[in-house]
Formats: C-alpha cells, sequence, structure tokens
C-alpha cells in the first residue's frame, strides 16, 4: 500500500516529494505535503478526497498551470516544475482536459468549440477539419447541436462537447477534473459509458478526480485517497479500509459508510 | 472622578501593553503591502510583455482583430460624438465668455482647436473608452478566467495572448488616436456652432485663428497622447481581468469580476490623468 508499490509498468505521471500552499505569507495554507505517487501510463488514476484537499491542485500541477512550492512533477520523465515557457506549451500537447464546468467556450458554438483545437493545433483543411467534428458529433450523439451556444445545452451535453474537444487532437493523458458533478445518476452513467468507450479505442492515460464515491471506483485501475494532509495509494478499492493511515480510514469510513464497517 | 480616569486610563494602558505587537503589525503590514504592490506591477509588466510579443506571433487572428476594431472603434462612435460635441459646445460658450472681456472673441478658434488637439481630445476619449470597452474587456476576460476557459487555452497548448489579448491591443492601438481625431474634429465643430452660429463670432476669424495657431506638433503631441493611453487602456483594463484571482480583496466568482471591473476602470481613468501631466510637461 505504500506509494511504490502500488506503480505497475512505465509511469505516465510521476510526484516527488511535492509541497503546495495557498494564501498570503502571513496566512500559508498547506494543501500538499510532500505528496508522491504515480500514475501507470495507459491505465485509469482516480483521485478521491474531500472538498479543499487539493484534489484539483494535483491536476493544476500536472499541467503546468500551478508549480509546486517543492518537489517535482514528472511527465514521461520529464520534470514540469522546472519547465520555461515553450518547452511547457509542448508538453502540454500530451494532454487533454475536461474541466469541473466544461471550460467551453461561451462565445463560440458547439461546432466551433470542438474544431477549435483542430484548427489552431492542427494544418487540416476546414473541409477535413468538419469531417472529424461530425463524425465526433455523431459518435457522442451531439449532431443536430452543432450550431448551440453553451448557454443553450444541458449539464450532460456540455459534458460531452468537453470531452469531445479533450479528445480531438487524441491526447496521450487525458485529465478529469470532476467529470459527472451536477449531474444525475442516469447522465453519470452515460459519461461513464463514454469514458470506458473512449479510453479503451484511445488507450490514454486517464487520471480522474471525483466525488462521486464509491461509483468511480469501478472504473480505477489506481485509487489515491487524500484527506487532511494525508495521501495513500491503492490498487483495490477493498484495500481502502485496511489502510495505515488513520485520515483515510477516518475518511473512507465517513464516505464509504457500511461497506468499511 | 476616579471612574472617569480609570476610563481614561484604560485605553493608554492597553496601548502600551499592545505597543510592541502594533507596531510588528503596523511594519508588517506595510511590507506585506509593498511586496504585494511589486509582485503585481512585476505581473502586470510581464503581462504586457507577453501582449506585445503575441502582436508578432503566428497564425495572426485577423477576424479576432477585426471584431475589437468593430467593438473598441466603430461601437464607441457615438459616445465619442455626442462626448466631443458637448465639450466643443462648452469650450465655445466658456472661451467666448472669457475672451469677450478682453475683446479678443478672435481667438476662440484658436483657443478652442488647441485645447481639443493637446489635451481635451486624447484624454476624454481615453476615458470614454476606458468606461465603455475597457469595462467589458476586463469582465469578458475576467469571466474567461473564473469559468476556467484561458486554462482550457492553455491546456489545449494555445497561447491566450495571441488568441483573444493581443488583437485587442492592436485593436485598441489603432481605434484611440482615430477616435481622438473624430474626438477632436466633432469638438471643433460644437466650438463653431456655440461661438459662431450661436455668440456670433467671425467664422472667418475663427478658422483663421485656428489655421494661424494649431502647430504639427500640437497634433504631434495630441497622437502621441492618444497612443499612450491606449496603451494604458487596453494593458491595464485586460490585465486586471486576467489576473482576477490574484487580485487582493476582490473576493471570488462573480463578485470578483464585478470588483475587478470597477477597479480597472478607475485606475486607468487615473493612470490616463496622470500621465496626460507627464507627457505634457515633458512633450510641450
Amino acid at each position: 500500500m505504500s506509494d511504490e508499490t502500488t506503480v505497475s509498468g512505465e509511469s505516465a505521471i510521476q510526484f516527488v516529494e511535492v509541497c503546495k500552499s495557498f494564501g498570503e505569507r502571513s496566512k500559508r495554507h498547506l494543501v500538499l505535503d510532500r505528496v508522491s505517487f504515480s500514475a501507470p501510463r495507459g491505465k485509469t488514476t482516480v483521485i478521491a478526497g474531500g472538498s479543499g484537499q487539493g484534489k484539483s491542485v494535483i491536476l493544476k500541477l500536472i499541467l503546468g498551470l500551478l508549480r509546486p512550492d517543492s518537489g517535482e512533477v514528472l511527465i514521461g520523465g520529464n520534470n514540469i516544475s522546472s519547465m520555461g515557457y515553450k518547452a511547457l506549451q509542448a508538453q502540454r500537447t500530451l494532454f487533454g482536459v475536461l474541466f469541473q464546468g466544461s471550460a467551453l467556450f461561451d462565445s463560440l458554438t458547439v461546432f466551433e468549440n470542438i474544431a477549435l483545437p483542430l484548427r489552431e493545433r492542427t494544418k487540416l483543411t476546414a473541409e477535413e477539419i468538419r469531417s472529424r467534428v461530425a463524425a465526433t458529433l455523431e459518435q457522442l450523439e451531439l449532431t443536430g447541436h452543432e450550431d448551440k451556444f453553451p448557454a443553450q445545452l444541458s449539464g450532460g451535453m456540455k459534458k460531452r462537447v468537453g470531452l469531445a474537444r479533450a479528445l480531438q487532437l487524441e491526447p496521450e493523458i487525458v485529465l478529469f477534473d470532476e467529470p459527472t458533478t451536477g449531474l444525475d445518476p442516469v447522465m453519470t452513467r452515460e459519461i461513464y459509458e463514454l469514458f470506458v468507450q473512449t479510453q479503451k479505442r484511445l488507450g490514454y492515460t486517464a487520471v480522474i478526480v471525483s466525488h462521486d464515491i464509491p461509483q468511480i471506483f469501478t472504473l480505477a485501475d489506481q485509487i489515491i485517497l487524500l484527506n487532511k494532509g494525508e495521501l495513500d495509494v491503492f490498487t483495490d478499492a477493498s484495500q481502502i479500509p485496511f489502510s495505515t493511515k488513520p485520515n483515510i480510514r477516518e475518511f473512507a469510513r465517513l464516505v464509504m459508510g457500511q461497506q468499511t464497517a | 472622578m476616579s471612574g472617569l480616569r480609570k476610563l481614561a486610563d484604560e485605553p493608554y494602558m492597553n496601548q502600551t501593553e499592545q505597543k510592541p505587537v502594533s507596531l510588528l503589525r503596523i511594519v508588517g503590514g506595510i511590507g506585506d503591502s509593498a511586496l504585494y504592490i511589486l509582485t503585481d506591477l512585476g505581473r502586470m509588466g510581464i503581462f504586457l510583455f507577453f501582449s506585445l510579443i503575441g502582436l508578432f506571433k503566428q497564425p495572426f487572428r485577423f477576424k479576432e482583430f477585426v471584431k475589437q476594431l468593430a467593438f473598441i472603434g466603430a461601437g464607441s462612435l457615438t459616445v465619442i460624438f455626442f462626448t466631443a460635441l458637448s465639450s466643443g459646445m462648452v469650450l465655445g460658450l466658456q472661451g467666448y465668455y472669457s475672451l469677450h472681456k478682453f475683446g479678443a472673441e478672435g481667438m476662440l478658434g484658436s483657443a478652442v482647436s488647441l485645447t481639443l488637439i493637446m489635451e481635451l481630445g486624447p484624454v476624454l476619449t481615453a476615458l470614454m473608452v476606458a468606461g465603455r470597452a475597457g469595462s467589458a474587456m476586463c469582465a469578458e476576460i475576467g469571466i474567461m478566467r473564473i469559468s476556467e476557459q484561458i486554462d482550457a487555452l492553455e491546456c489545449m497548448a494555445i497561447d491566450p495572448f495571441r488568441y483573444f489579448i493581443s488583437p485587442k491591443f492592436l485593436a485598441a492601438l489603432i481605434s484611440v488616436p482615430l477616435l481622438t481625431a473624430v474626438f477632436d474634429v466633432v469638438g471643433i465643430m460644437g466650438g463653431y456652432l456655440a461661438g459662431v452660429k450661436l455668440m456670433g463670432v467671425n467664422g472667418g476669424s475663427f478658422f483663421a485663428g485656428m489655421e494661424q495657431s494649431v502647430t504639427s506638433h500640437d497634433v504631434r503631441l495630441g497622437v502621441i497622447k492618444s497612443v499612450v493611453f491606449a496603451v494604458l487602456l487596453v494593458w491595464i483594463c485586460t490585465g486586471r481581468g486576467y489576473f482576477v484571482q490574484k487580485i487582493r480583496g476582490a473576493g471570488f466568482g462573480a463578485e470578483s469580476v464585478s470588483k475587478v471591473t470597477t477597479q480597472a476602470v478607475v485606475l486607468s481613468s487615473i493612470s490616463v490623468l496622470i500621465f496626460d501631466y507627464l507627457l505634457t510637461a515633458v512633450l510641450l
């Protein structure tokens, strides 16, 4: 159950003794305290924990949107926390991200949102982009909605458009920030099915930050739990109640209730 | 009496007891604020650098540039027209009232045109654009920031400066001097209407005075001011929006965007007025 024993195969993402705090100098709040873990390539890592425990901070550190106070964040062996702007931009081409609020560009239509990475990052012709986006729209059952603006979509549709945009460039690593927050159970199941289908097809490394416990564990090859500054890594949800870390056991008891009793 | 003495002494005693703590707190607070201001200035300096570099990055987003040109430039024409007309007419009336006392009404054209070209044109245009387009730019970028749209761009390895900030800079750099020119012309026409058509000043002497007194140096000063003001207002308004989550005391969510938008307009207006004095002192 130690951090290193759970890593199987080559690591796509590695955190080494990472610390991150926020707030002004006099009122610093330590969110991550010497956190170490690895996300194996081609597998699904689920990060769960209470609110404010640093789950989204981990995603932002992976993306280089935040820099750690100390420690290293390695992506494919490269330390992202010490990279310059250009190298960071090049590194980011590996990623696809589904944001919590979908982060769709509200002045662009569904079509334009999905086409954006293709327009900006590839040399495809307008016709090729149109056909690729049309194919994606069909796969995600969004045909007929291409001219709508994000404000005209339901929560589930926004998530699907966000996923379509994230997967357009067939990234090696896809990060999901609370992919099912605010969705009803039917829509949640739909998003999970979509995730399983796309991962099977594209074989990407997935990191999912979620509150949806224990359902989200069914998708996980590796589970990372965060609580009150402690972190533990599991390959199976059944190991969680036997964690050596008291804060993790407490969290598991609170959120998983009967199952851990 | 002793009760009064006790009441009078109490705050003094407390002050004496807390003195070292309070002093430390005050010094700490000053240091903290100084560090915040330095960090903020550094952040804004880097933002300006990347915004200007973004102007030369390919592919240039021509459509976005034209959209911003229409929004900042063409969209501000109405407000510039009415501000210029009323300012020019007031200048015409006020100028006539002052000059009439010395029998120098013939100088009205010169007074109105010089005031407008060197001062009021660039300053009022910048203030109007800051209030109309600057606030909108700040709010738009602030909302993009809090809804993670800017993060999404960065995650797609799309440079947000090239994508939507630099086109705003270029559009402001072109449209503000042009709007200033429109302001000057409409203002002079306003001065003509009030001075010549309403107060009966000779039209020929109005334009002759203007022709004799306005030099290319005066026009150049007006143009330089308008370019500097354009950079100031677009820099402050877009920069504040971009860093909405890093601004002390702004709060979170929609409230932070509204506070920062107000701050951006106030800051850019004050900067325009300060730089107006500095440029006048240096270039006049």
